[in-house]
């Protein structure tokens, strides 16, 4: 493979880890919050005992993703930087909000129910923001005033796809982290709460499918270059609704526990589901990373560092990986885990 | 205001708040291992109860480090963006290899807290010393990034295209070695100082138990001996640096000591006001020759002045304060911690040993006193490399964002900051006030 295509794929594979792991970061700590509000205990516990090792795991993807991306395309820094500047820097003022009042309401009981409100509700808009970058990037948005750069907001708040992304990212956030709820908590022993978590996940799973159609036909007017690409990779598009059925139909599959279904699979399936589209959504979008200056081959980093930061990347990885698993086997493995009364840090 | 000062200011800000937390949990996780290191080998469980207080207190401040973290690594794009497009192309790899190093310090951190009763003695070591290993590969990673600014190297510029890159030689530039001796030296005596300030708090009321009394005493006496140890370090890896500057960015040295003129027998300055228009420092005390001697090891060694670089050149004059703020900072450490522990060492034969008033106030200064260092000695590195942000390669105008809306967005930051600053020292406090000392003794047994 030609590097820069294995260099977008690389970003592709980063940013895909960060969108299922974030959803399921933002997504657990809003039902943490929902459910403290609704006196439903165990929800609640459990869901912070997946939350209080796992978010700043998570949140080193999120930082992984921002400097692979720059160091191996560095030339899109300066448009992109522009046209991101104010949805990234209100994502990381909602970010910082929500990881310390999450940490705060871990160490004070009195105030623990605002503070953990505030994280919570923090949380649920962040995936929205960061979707609805998309929109934007597929171009149109950004004047030249002077010798300053202003993204136009209107022009974005007058776009349909800018609101239908919107909607897209609180929904598959709040999906994709109930199906992996419903899973965590079936681990743990605690059906009571897995059949909760499921609950929602049935309502929310046709509600996702709809909007995220809805986010690919308004995204079509304003971006007729993509309509022909769109139209070559109908056979992903095909798969992903496959896997997305056969992923939900896994609710009522039989298991021990009857009315539970087998979650696991439902959430294996809804991330091949994802997986698919957004890999075809991202083909689609090449080679532009910004449509029309900044392409894949005119930002791409030279060739010695794409060799040294690949090397680093393996080496990582291979160091990691051990750690990872173990990781894996302490906190989502463990029944004395799962259930315990985890956070007192 | 224009983008580039307000590029600055945002950044500088968030920088100089995120520096606060990241240099906190370099030093605090050091202490983490220490102190169960400590008491596998001492048997001794008030190291464990020492060990559990830190690890609280580290979990709150991350909470602060992370995401502060995050938006400076996400700033670092969207307000340099001209810097970013040269970055990636030269010196992303202690960038990335960071990232591993936060992954370690994350992964090992959350095992370390929410399965310690579930790991061995050994591992429970192991998963301590990897927290500490991560906080400090990151400062050293991120500090070679920086160094590589003051020393651009591994890389040619031909006809503006950038072409010969060596990753290694980039991020294992001349300053390299001493810059982050410097920043680890100084993030660890920060740690061991914060220590000894808030022990020495403690043991300054009247109202402390015999049984906390031990404990703080035995706590400060071990952090004064090792804030002892790292400011003397700090001095010798500051005269490095010092020395680097000499040979490699004389101007930013020229600014720091306020030197106009180039001469041999430079003296050192201490404090005034530097005046272009007078080509002196105004009210500063002089010590003759001194400056040379540092530098080349001997009086007759030339040092270059302000006035033999252009005016456009020179970096905001302020920096001279900056530098003699920290560097008065590293001598008041060595003489408060030196002091202390001579005076202990000479009475602690007396029954009932206590420092006297005095001496703990001036413990209880060390700690803010390290934090100040740390920030002044940031603040002046940063601020001494203007007008360049790369030194001699990429202007700070060159290398800002062009996008507007900053200005607002530096508002809403700062309010952040403070709002944090403040429900961060709260929780701190209250947390610690509500789970008191003698708590988990008993509950560990000490
Ligand atoms: C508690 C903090 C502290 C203390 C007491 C000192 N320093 Fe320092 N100094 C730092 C904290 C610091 C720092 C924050 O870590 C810096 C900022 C950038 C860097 O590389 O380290 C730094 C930078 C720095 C630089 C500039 C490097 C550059 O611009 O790249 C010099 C020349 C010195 N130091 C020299 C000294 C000397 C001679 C000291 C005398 C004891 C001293 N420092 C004490
Ligand atoms: C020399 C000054 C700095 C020191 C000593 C320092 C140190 C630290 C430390 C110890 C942490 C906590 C690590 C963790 O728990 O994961 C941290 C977090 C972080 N720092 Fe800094 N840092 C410095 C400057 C910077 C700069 C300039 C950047 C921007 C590129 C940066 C980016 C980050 C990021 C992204 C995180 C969050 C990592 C995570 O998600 O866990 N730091 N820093
Ligand atoms: C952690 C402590 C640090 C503090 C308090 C700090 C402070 C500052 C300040 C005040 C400025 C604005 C300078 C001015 O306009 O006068 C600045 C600029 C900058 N710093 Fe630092 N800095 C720190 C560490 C770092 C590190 C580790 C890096 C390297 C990755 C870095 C990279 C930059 C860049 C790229 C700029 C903008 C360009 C420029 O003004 O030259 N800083 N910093």
């Amino acid at each position: 493979m030609e590097p820069v295509y294995l260099g977008i794929l690389l970003i592709w594979i980063l940013l895909f880890i960060y969108a299922v792991a974030g959803s399921i970061d933002f997504g657990t700590g809003f039902w943490a919050m929902y459910y403290e509000r609704r006196n439903n205990v165990q929800a609640s516990r459990i869901a912070n005992n997946f939350l209080s090792p796992a978010w700043k795991v998570t949140n080193v993807f999120l930082v992984l993703l921002v400097v692979a991306f720059v160091a191996l395309f560095p030339g899109a820094a300066p448009t992109l930087g522009t046209l991101m500047i104010v949805p990234l820097c209100l994502v990381l003022l909602l970010l910082t909000i929500r990881s310390a009042f999450m940490v705060y309401a871990f160490s004070t009981e009195k105030y623990s129910r605002v503070l953990t409100l505030v994280s919570g509700i923090c949380g649920l808009i962040i995936p929205a923001i960061l979707i609805s970058i998309l929109p934007a990037a597929i171009g149109g948005f950004v004047t030249v005033a002077g010798d300053q750069q202003y993204i136009l907001l209107d022009g974005l708040l007058q776009s349909p796809a800018f609101y239908t992304h919107i909607g897209f990212g609180l929904m598959t956030e709040l999906f994709i982290s109930s199906l992996f709820m419903a899973d965590y908590a079936k681990e743990a022993g605690d059906f009571d709460t897995a059949r909760t978590y499921r609950r929602n996940a049935l309502i929310l799973g046709p509600l996702t499918l709809v909007i995220a159609i809805a986010a690919i036909f308004t995204l079509i007017p304003e971006a007729p270059w993509m309509f022909d690409n769109f139209m070559d990779l109908w056979g992903w598009y095909t798969a992903s609704l496959f896997a997305f059925a056969i992923g939900y139909s896994a609710l009522w599959w039989p298991s021990k526990n009857r009315e539970l279904g087998q979650p696991r699979m439902a959430l294996i399936f809804t991330v091949i589901q994802f997986g698919l589209a957004s890999l075809a959504y991202g083909m689609a979008h090449l080679p532009y990373l910004l449509y029309p200056d900044v392409t894949i081959y005119n930002s791409f980093t030279n060739e010695t560092m794409f060799h040294y930061l690949l090397i680093g990347f393996i080496i990582g990885l291979a160091i990691l990986i051990p750690v990872f698993i173990w990781f894996w086997r302490l906190f989502f493995k463990d029944k004395a885990y799962l259930q315990s009364d985890g956070h007192d840090y | 205001m224009d983008n580039v000062l307000l590029s600055r200011m945002l950044f500088g800000t968030s920088m100089a708040f995120h520096i606060i937390f990241a240099t906190l949990t370099v030093g605090i996780s050091l202490m983490i291992f220490f102190g169960e290191l400590m008491r596998v080998i001492r048997k001794d469980n008030d190291y464990a109860v020492l060990a559990k207080r830190l690890t609280k207190g580290l979990a709150i401040l991350l909470g602060v480090a992370i995401p502060t973290g995050t938006i400076v690594a996400v700033m670092l794009s969207l307000l340099w963006p001209g810097f970013m497009e040269i970055v990636g192309q030269v010196i992303a790899l202690p960038f990335q290899i960071e990232i591993f190093a936060f992954f370690l310090e994350s992964l090992f951190l959350a095992i370390y807290v929410y399965a310690a009763d579930r790991l061995t003695t050994p591992m429970r070591i192991i998963s301590s010393f990897f927290i500490a290993f991560g906080a400090v590969a990151s400062a050293v990673l991120i500090t070679s990034a920086h160094a590589w600014m003051n020393t651009p190297e591994g890389f040619d510029i031909i006809n503006g295209a950038i072409t010969n890159v060596n990753p290694l030689s980039a991020a294992l530039s001349t300053s390299f070695w001493a810059t982050s001796l410097h920043v680890v030296s100084t993030a660890y005596m920060t740690g061991a100082f914060v220590l000894v300030a808030v022990a020495a708090y403690k043991l300054m009321k009247p109202s402390i138990t015999d049984a906390e009394r031990r404990y703080h005493h035995k706590g400060m006496l071990l952090a004064l001996i090792f804030g002892l140890g790292m400011s003397l370090w700090t001095g010798l890896t500051g005269h490095d640096t010092t020395v680097m500057l000499y040979e490699e960015i004389p101007i930013k040295l020229a600014a720091a000591e306020g030197l106009f003129e180039t001469q041999s027998n430079a003296p050192l300055t201490l404090f005034g006001v530097p005046s272009p228009e007078e080509n002196e420092v105004i009210g500063g005390i002089e010590i003759p020759g001194l400056l040379s001697w540092l530098a080349t090891y001997s009086t007759d060694g030339v040092i270059q002045g302000l006035n033999d670089f252009p005016q456009e050149d020179w970096p905001p004059l302020i920096v001279h304060t900056l530098f003699n703020v920290m560097v008065f900072i590293g001598g008041g450490l060595i003489a408060i911690s030196g002091g202390g522990l001579l005076y202990w060492f000479l009475k602690r034969k007396t029954k009932d040993f206590v420092f006297p008033k005095w001496m703990l106030a001036a413990f209880v200064a060390s700690g803010p006193l390290a934090m100040i260092g740390i920030e002044t000695g940031w603040i002046f590195s940063c601020t001494g490399r203007q007008p360049w942000t790369i030194f001699n390669i990429q202007r700070t105008s060159e290398a800002a964002t062009t996008s507007g809306n900053l200005g607002i967005i530096f508002f809403f930051f700062a309010v952040l900051y403070a709002v944090l600053l403040v429900i961060t020292s709260l929780v701190l406090y209250f947390y610690f006030k509500r789970n008191p000392l003698a708590q988990d003794m008993n509950a560990i047994g000490s």
